[in-house]
Formats: C-alpha cells, structure tokens, sequence
C-alpha cells in the first residue's frame, strides 16, 4: 500500500478496523500505529488558536470594507478543524500518510531521534553564540557540530573544514554581497 | 514582431559580462547543488534566497534562472549513476538511464540528458517568448476578483493535483495559510497571531519559511533516517554520444518539449507527469523495445527534454500570472517579493528589462550549461560520493546564513529551527510541503485580492465572479475538485491493476 489516501473499497462498504486479523494489541502499540492521530491534536489545536485569535480581535473601529481583518483568520481557523476532523477520520479507517523516501533516506530501519535532537540543539546552541562570538566562530561550531551529530568523527579534518567554510561565507557575504554579519571578536583581532 | 525586439533588448542585459558571470555561476552552481543528493531544485534557490539582500534584480533572476535549469540537469545526473532519485522529476531518468550506466553506457546516459535539456530548454525557451507577451497581454486588465481566482486555483490544484492525500494536501496549506496570517494585517493594521511579540508583529518572513520547510526540515528528516552505508556511484567517463545513439536519440529530443512545455505551464505537478508520459511515449514508439528496462537511450532523452522544456512552461505561468506550478517556481516568486516585485501581466510593462533579460539569460544559460556539463561530468560524478554528515552539515549551515542575514536576528533562527521541526513533522507523515510554502506567498495577497474585489462590489460575492476571465477559473476549480468524482462515474478502462499507472517509487527501494 503506497497511497496515502482513504482507502475506498467499494461504496458503502466501510472498513472496520477492529475486524483486522492482527496480533493481540496493547493500548500502546496501537498508538504507535495511529500515531498520526497526533497530527489531528496538532491541527485541531492550531485552529482553536487561530480561532481565538480571530474572535478576540477589536477591530470596529479600524474595520475597513465590508471583509475586515476577521474573515481570514476564522475561515482559515474553522478550515483547521474541519481537516483535523477528516484527517482523524482517515486515520481511523487506516489511511496513512507515507513517509518521504529520497537518496539518503533508509525508511527500514527505526528514527534516529537521538541525531535530530543533537542537530536541533547544536543548532540552537551556534544561534545563540553567533552575538557573543561573531559569525565565523560560531558558524564553524555549527558546521562542526552538525557533521558530529551526523556521525562524522575525524577530529583533524572536520574543524578544518569548518573553519573554512565559515570564513569563506562570511567573507561572500559580508564584504562581496554586502550583507552584513558580526564578525565578533576574531575578526576584530586579525 | 515586438516580442523579437524585445528578446534584442534582453539579449543586450543578459550579455553584459556581469550578467553572464551570474548565469554562468548558477548553472554551475545549480549543476552541483542538484548533483549532491538530497538537495533538490527548490532547497538549491531556497537555500541561495538570501543572495537577493546583496544583488540587484536582475542579476539575481539570472542566476535563479541558471540555477532551476543546472539543478534539474544535476538531478538527473544522480538518477543515472546512484538510481535513488530524490526528486520525483529524476525518477523516469533512473528508469533507463541507471540501466544503461550498469551496462558500461553511462558516458552515453549522461549526453543524452545533457543534450535533451539543452533541447527541451531551448524549444520550451522559445515557446516561452512567443506565448508569454500573448498571455501577459490578454491578462492585462484583469482585476483584484481575477487575481484572487487565480489564487484560489493555485490553492486547489496544489492541494489536489499534486500528492497522494487531498486532505494531507490541505493541512499543509492552512499550515502556510495560518504562517501567512502571523503579523500586522496589511488593510487595517490589525495585528493577528502575534502574541503581543514586536518581532511577530512584521511577520515570518518567507525566506524563513522556505528555508526552514526545504532545508532544514530535509537535514533533519534525512539525519533521523540516514543510510548507513550511501549508495555506491557508477564511474563515468566524459560524456560522448555515437551515430548510431544521435540516430536514436533526436527524435526524443524533439518530441519531449512538446509534452513537457504544457504540463509545465499548468498547475499539475511540474515535470512528474510529463516525463512520465514522455518515457511511455517514447516506449511505444520505440523501434527497440526489447532494450526497454535495460537502458534503451530513448527513455532518457526524450524524458530529460520534456523535464526542461516544462521548467520553462513553468515560468510562462509564473511570469505572466504570478501562479507558481512548481516549488521552485513558488520559491523564486518569494525572491520577486523580496523585491517588492510582483509577477503578473504587469511585469512585462514595468519591468521589461528584468523580464527580457531573464528570459534571454535562459538561452544563454542553455548553451553554457551544454558547453560547461559535457567536459565537467567526471567531475559532477565525484560529487556524489560527498561524505553525508558534511553534506547535511553544510545544508543546515547555509540555511543558517540565510535565515540569519534576513535581519541579523537570533531569534529568527528558532523560528527557523521550529519551521525546520514543522517541516520533518510533515515528511514523517506525509503532508507535502509545496502546499504550505504556496499558502505562505499567496496566502497574504489572496486575502487583500479578496477584501479589495469585495469593496468594490461593497460586500457582494457577485463581486467575485463579475468577469469572464473568472468564471473561467473557477470553472477549472469546479473541474478539478470534481475530478475523482467523475473519474469514478466514468466507466474505467482498468478494473483490475490500480496501482499500474503509479511510477513513482523507482524499483529497487524497500517501501
């Protein structure tokens, strides 16, 4: 089953997903299938917000033409939930979105979580660092960091690299395209 | 003929030597971001957005240009030598063309793509000149209810052309659409989802959101799933072609454009379709079907000349209309926005310059794509065996870059890490992302386009239908959303093999 989409056998005919012939289940490992219902929480979520985000709004005075700063907000909000609704509805009836696949993508074996959440807190940890030390420094942490997190454990060439490719972007940017980036306290030094 | 003139003209932007050293530099840097893999057409000008703060207009759509057109030449290259393509455009060129590389013939795979989107580009570039002026000029009076037609059926089209999931589809949009809302409301300055935040209060800008869905979102997503040993490239020699392939192979050439131009032009998924019916095409046609699945050079050419020519139908739509087909095409409008530049039938009389320029910088990047690809192929193919952790390193540091140098603020890294999160979120459960990022750019236009043709028809919904040109469209939306429903009244010609007709995971990968 590649498709994502509801699987529609035949009309009328609805799928029980009770009925399915499949191993004893715990509450937990049919969480782990249905864990997509999250997605549901997620958007349904979203649309309270927007929705409350939209009612809350004091616009009559500032309200212009006949569609003011609300009708977007609610629509889009209301939009959340009915989706949230119908995506819950599929996933009940075990429709499942598929998982992008690409080069360097290996769907068979379990997600790493341990990598994504190193990656994410390098990440976080050079975008706080990038005031105090200057661009360069923590740009080639980062670059360092993520090559790390990555598997990567070649302690002589990957600081290397890093190194270079945060001067040379720094450089590209900052003296050629003119955008400017903090150089910090290295570049004032050389 | 005017359009000529105005070709002339562009010619004369595109040839000065620092317009050509930025079409130079996007092929080549187009070629080998689409070679790496895992980085696509759309991450390449996404993660390359943040050089529009420091160039001028026009030299950067030339180089935007170049980039779109080496990327997809680059993907193909890394559907023949490693046959796991990324992109959904690359999949038909593995199809034969990583046979025929296993065969020892990949020096040949590799020219006939070359050469197909050499073809494809310089066919679909024409056609580009001859409708573009036509269709601008018969878009020109339209209106705010237009524009917002043209909108919603980009909306439509995107949520239900494209995918597998209509209802996936349109989470990812109302996701977009909810990001588009965040910030100052542009009519009445009404501040909406801003939280009391000053830096919401200016909203998320593009560059952020489609750096962070494209770039950052993939690094992650990949690092959770990494493959622990890459796939081995083929070595290649320097592409060369034999008589006996030219005689093969032109009559592909001269076909794809013709199938891929149009599909390009519309909102129906970009170049996925039209290689697809280019390669059945080609089969039928075929006088050596025993080849076919072995690496029949056939179905490399005419596929790789119909991906081309549709990227340049792609710009005819976005050019002229402001509709982006593709993800690249949406992104390069997010560029145009950073410009306060808006595509539609308008740029080709405000902008002459710019519009003309780009559009002869595609031929001259045509031809240096050509020239530079042919002898660097060995080259190209060395990319491929880029150590990962580096590769996706480099992608989240460039994304990095980028989203900082939008204001040279930290916190709009985070925003960009939480985008990034949102973005492997809907890899991991199959919402595409092209419909967030078109709710992101179209969404805040589509709403003023909306509250303008209601005030001026004061709050009658005839307002938004008072003109043939939208009718039209949303006839076409009617059409569409009635699609499935049709489909499944017609009487079908296959009953037994549903999946037959769905190409799209390549052989050789475990679901």
């Amino acid at each position: 089953m590649t498709t994502a989409s509801t699987p529609t056998p035949g009309p009328g005919a609805k799928p029980a997903p009770e009925t399915k012939p499949t191993a004893p289940r715990t509450p937990r490992s049919w969480l782990r299938d249905h864990s997509e219902l999250g997605v549901g929480a997620l958007l349904l979520a979203l649309g309270v917000l927007v929705l409350n985000d939209a009612l809350t709004m004091d616009v009559d005075i500032t309200q212009r033409g006949p569609v003011g700063p609300k009708t977007v907000p609610v629509v889009v909000g209301v939009g959340l939930l009915v989706v949230a609704a119908l995506l819950a509805v599929d996933v009940l009836r075990g429709g499942r979105g598929q998982a992008e696949t690409g080069e360097d993508v290996d769907l068979g074996e379990p997600a790493d979580w341990r990598t994504v959440l190193l990656l994410s807190g390098v990440f976080l940890g050079s975008a706080v660092l990038i005031e105090p030390l200057g661009f360069p420094a923590a740009g080639a942490l980062l670059f360092w960091g993520a090559a790390y997190a990555l598997g990567s454990r070649r302690v002589d060439r990957d600081p290397l690299i890093a190194a270079v490719l945060s001067l040379a972007a720094y450089a590209l940017f900052d003296k050629l395209l003119g955008v400017p980036l903090p150089g910090g306290p290295l570049m004032g030094v050389l | 003929m005017n359009a000529l003139n105005s070709l002339m003209d562009g010619f004369g932007t595109a040839l000065t030597p620092l317009n050509l050293l930025w079409a130079a530099v996007g092929v080549l840097l187009g070629t080998a971001i689409g070679v790496l893999p895992g980085i696509g057409p759309a991450m390449a000008v996404a993660l390359l957005l943040p050089v529009t703060y420091g160039l001028d207009p026009t030299g950067a759509f030339i180089m935007f240009a170049g980039i779109y057109y080496g990327a997809m030449f680059g993907g193909s290259t890394t559907s023949i030598l490693l046959n796991t393509p990324g992109e959904s455009a690359a999949v038909v060129a593995a199809m034969e063309g990583n046979p025929m590389a296993k065969s020892g013939r990949g020096a040949q795979a590799l020219a006939a793509a070359a050469v197909g989107h050499f073809a494809g580009g310089m066919v679909g570039t024409l056609l580009l000149v001859a409708l573009a002026p036509t269709v601008a000029e018969l878009a020109v009076d339209i209106g705010a209810p237009d524009y917002f037609a043209i909108m919603v059926l980009a909306f439509i089209a995107v949520t239900s052309v494209l995918g597998s999931s209509r209802i996936r589809g349109l989470a990812s949009l109302l996701i977009g659409l909810t990001i588009g809302l965040i910030g100052l409301d542009q009519m009445t300055g009404q501040q909406r989802l801003t939280f009391g935040s000053l830096h919401l209060a200016d909203g998320v800008d593009v560059v952020i959101v489609a750096v962070g869905l494209f770039a950052i979102g993939e690094a992650l997503w990949v690092a959770a799933h990494l493959r622990r040993r890459p796939p081995e490239p083929i070595p290649v020699g320097r592409p060369w072609l034999g008589r006996a392939d030219l005689r093969r192979a032109w009559k592909s050439w001269a076909r794809g454009p013709f199938i891929g131009f149009p599909f390009g032009a519309i909102p129906a998924g970009g170049a996925e379709i039209p290689t697809f019916l280019s390669y059945v095409t080609e089969k039928r046609l075929s006088k050596h079907k025993d080849e076919w699945g072995k690496g029949a050079i056939e179905g490399v050419a005419g596929p790789e000349s119909a991906a081309s020519a549709s990227a340049a139908g792609t710009l005819v739509s976005m050019l002229t209309l402001g509709l982006p087909t593709t993800a690249v095409a949406a992104v390069m409008l997010a560029a145009f926005q950073q410009y306060g530049i808006q595509p539609g039938p308008l740029l080709f009389e405000r902008e002459p310059d710019l519009v003309w320029g780009l559009i002869a910088s595609l031929f001259v990047g045509m031809v240096l794509l050509l020239a530079l690809n042919l002898p660097l192929a060995p080259l190209w193919a060395k990319l491929l065996r880029v150590p990962r952790p580096y590769l996706y390193a480099g992608i989240m540091f460039f994304a990095a870059v980028g989203a900082y140098a939008v204001g040279g603020e930290v916190i709009d890294l985070v925003l960009l890490l939480v985008i990034g999160l949102i973005g492997f979120g809907m890899r991991r459960y199959g919402l595409p992302v092209l419909p967030a990022v078109i709710g992101v750019i179209l969404g805040p236009a589509a709403e003023q386009q909306l509250r303008r043709a209601l005030q001026i028809s004061d709050g009658s919904v005839t307002g938004l239908v008072n003109t043939p040109f939208s009718v039209t469209v949303y006839a076409v939306v009617v059409l569409l959303l009635a699609w499935p429903l049709l489909r499944k009244a017609l009487p079908r010609r296959t009953t037994t093999t549903p999946e037959a007709p769905e190409p799209r995971t390549p052989s050789g990968r475990s679901a």
